[in-house]
């Protein structure tokens, strides 16, 4: 369905993305993963045609997003970072008018403009002015204003930036229920969320792609080891060098406190012989339990592990 | 074209909710009508002496001594104005994000300009229209010729599309209004004055420099002459500064 080959965009002299490639498919649920500046806005601008590629090309349902546009845009629904709003407009008028400038018939633009209220709880807040709604709010008329002519794609640039954890969990859930029916592209430098809504990851970083891959995969292949942690609480100095003293232990850490990081090999199942050495050496055992790789460990590896090379 | 009205009637809207609108007409209704106050007042002065003036064979016209000279002033005032109205155009929606949502529209740009050139000349037309009680008065207490008024409306309109069409590229060029009006106004003002380097210049350079200057065209129309080099000059004029505009909004694609 969206289809990246080779796309590159400089900005003056400042290369923002270089020579990334990579499908979607229809149905899909993607995330665009990568600290601030990494290029997923500019990849997304290309995508929705308000930018055009230096070098490279973009195509959706096999229209080129720069020769054809205008075809692409009927077919997507863009939230950029700030959300487009009129801040001196009532909520429902510009929804209205978001639904007539996206190209909805004129007959069908107050049923469009209702279903997306409804479907965005915008119902209490119709009749008042965008500028003076809550920041939780104004993302949500943001997202109805990308949604409001049904569109087979949305592309939404971190849509919860900006809004407290209450608002945050609301707007994901509403993501989240619009996976059933859109193809989604979501960007997003939080990893928990990617996590909890996308079912496949583009990690981008510096403008490169450094992973296209489901979760699940992604952990897969970069675990070398398994990782434990445990907790104390009569902490010695001998800790660490005991732990190291046992087989399969690679290596193991002081990470706070009385806590111990301890890396091991595959499926070495070390916890009960770390058990008895605790008891053994009279550590108390407070915690004992398997660290499993989260989004943010795989992603700081793969950042770091690129720029490895360059050193 | 359906597209176009659905922006600029939203531009209308924000116009008429915000205080601009009402601040900016009503600055030009004080204005425009003191101006004609004092035009009119200097006209019955001197028809009251109208026996002398007739002696020295000199005929007194409304149109000429009335409505020409209030118009060639109304075009004035709405040079200093206009930048005001056109500054919002693209500068605010390129500063408030929200052109984003046009570019990732269904919408070519042609349309989208031509729709903030609708706005604008729209709100332009009201605040004319609403300035139109002064030549009625006239019409009411007197018999001026309507031919030259009506041609005089088409002359200011055309002169107000000039203004608004530099307004509306000096506002593609920049996120800050203030920098967009300032624009606007200087070349709407160099554009007016250009003719009066014609004494100065070559007879070939004078004549180019005479036929570049707006006033000079609006003369015509404000005698009741529609000619068509006139309508050729204003037409290609505004048509030029939307071309500039269509050009800038589309490099920044690639800016």
């Amino acid at each position: 369905m969206i289809e990246v080959k080779n796309l590159t965009r400089y900005y003056g002299t400042r290369r923002a993305i270089n020579n990334i490639s990579f499908q979607i498919e229809k149905g899909e649920v993607v995330g665009f993963l990568g600290p601030n500046g990494a290029g997923k806005s500019t990849t997304m601008n290309i995508i929705s045609c308000i930018l055009a590629a230096s070098s490279g090309s973009a195509k959706i349902n096999g229209f080129d997003t720069f020769e054809q546009s205008l075809e692409i845009r009927k077919i997507i629904g863009y939230l950029p970072e700030t959300p487009p709003l009129y801040s001196d407009m009532i909520v429902s008028d510009y929804l209205n008018f978001a639904a007539g400038i996206r190209g909805v018939d004129t007959k069908n633009i107050s049923s469009s403009v209702d279903r997306v209220i409804e479907k965005c709880s915008l119902k209490d807040v119709g009749h008042r002015i965008i500028g003076r709604l809550s920041k939780g709010y104004q993302q949500r008329v943001g997202l109805a204003q990308a949604m409001v002519h049904d569109p087979e794609i949305l592309i939404l640039d971190e849509p919860t930036i900006g809004l407290d954890p209450i608002q945050i969990i609301e707007i994901r859930k509403l993501i989240q229920e619009l996976t059933t029916e859109h193809t989604i592209i979501l960007s997003s430098h939080i990893l928990p969320e990617i996590n909890q809504i996308c079912k496949r990851v583009i990690i981008i970083n510096d403008g490169e792609i450094a992973a296209v891959d489901s979760l699940g995969g992604l952990a897969a292949s970069l675990r070398k080891s398994d990782r434990l942690s445990l907790t104390v609480r009569n902490s010695e100095d001998n800790v660490i060098e005991k732990l190291n003293g046992l087989d399969q232990v690679i290596s193991a850490t002081n990470s706070e406190g009385n806590q111990y990081l301890i890396e091991c090999a595959l499926r070495s199942n070390l916890q009960d012989e770390i058990a008895k050495l605790a008891l053994e050496n009279n550590w108390g055992i407070v915690e004992l339990k398997p660290v499993s790789m989260t989004l943010e460990d795989i992603f700081l590896k793969l950042t770091l592990e690129e720029k490895e090379p360059e050193k | 074209m359906k597209n176009s009205w659905i922006i600029a009637k939203r531009d209308l809207g924000s116009f008429f909710n915000s205080p601009i609108f009402y601040v900016i007409t009503t600055v030009f209704l004080i204005i425009y009508s003191y101006i004609f106050v004092n035009i009119l007042s200097f006209f019955s002065m001197q028809s009251m002496q109208s026996g002398q003036l007739q002696q020295m064979g000199i005929a007194l016209n409304i149109n000429e001594m009335v409505i020409e000279p209030s118009f060639q002033n109304m075009a004035v005032v709405l040079l200093l104005i206009i930048p005001i109205i056109t500054m919002r155009s693209f500068a605010e929606e390129k500063k408030s994000k929200t052109f984003r949502l046009l570019l990732s529209s269904p919408v070519h740009l042609k349309e989208i300009i031509w729709g903030k050139f609708l706005a604008c000349m729209i709100v332009i037309t009201v605040m004319v229209l609403i300035s139109s009680y002064s030549i009625g008065f006239l019409f009411m207490i007197g018999e001026p010729d309507i031919g030259p008024v009506l041609t005089g409306y088409l002359g200011i309109l055309l002169t107000a599309g000039c203004y608004v069409s530099i307004g509306i590229f000096a506002s593609s060029l920049t996120e800050n209004q203030i920098v967009a009006a300032v624009i606007t106004f200087g070349f709407s003002l160099f554009m007016w004055v250009i003719g009066w380097g014609a004494q100065a210049a070559s007879s070939t350079t004078g004549q180019v420099l005479q036929y570049l200057s707006v006033i000079e065209h609006m003369d015509r129309f404000l005698k009741g002459m529609i000619e068509t080099s006139d309508l050729a000059y204003y037409l290609s004029f505004i048509i030029f500064g939307l071309f500039l505009c269509y050009r800038t909004l589309d490099s920044n694609r690639w800016r």
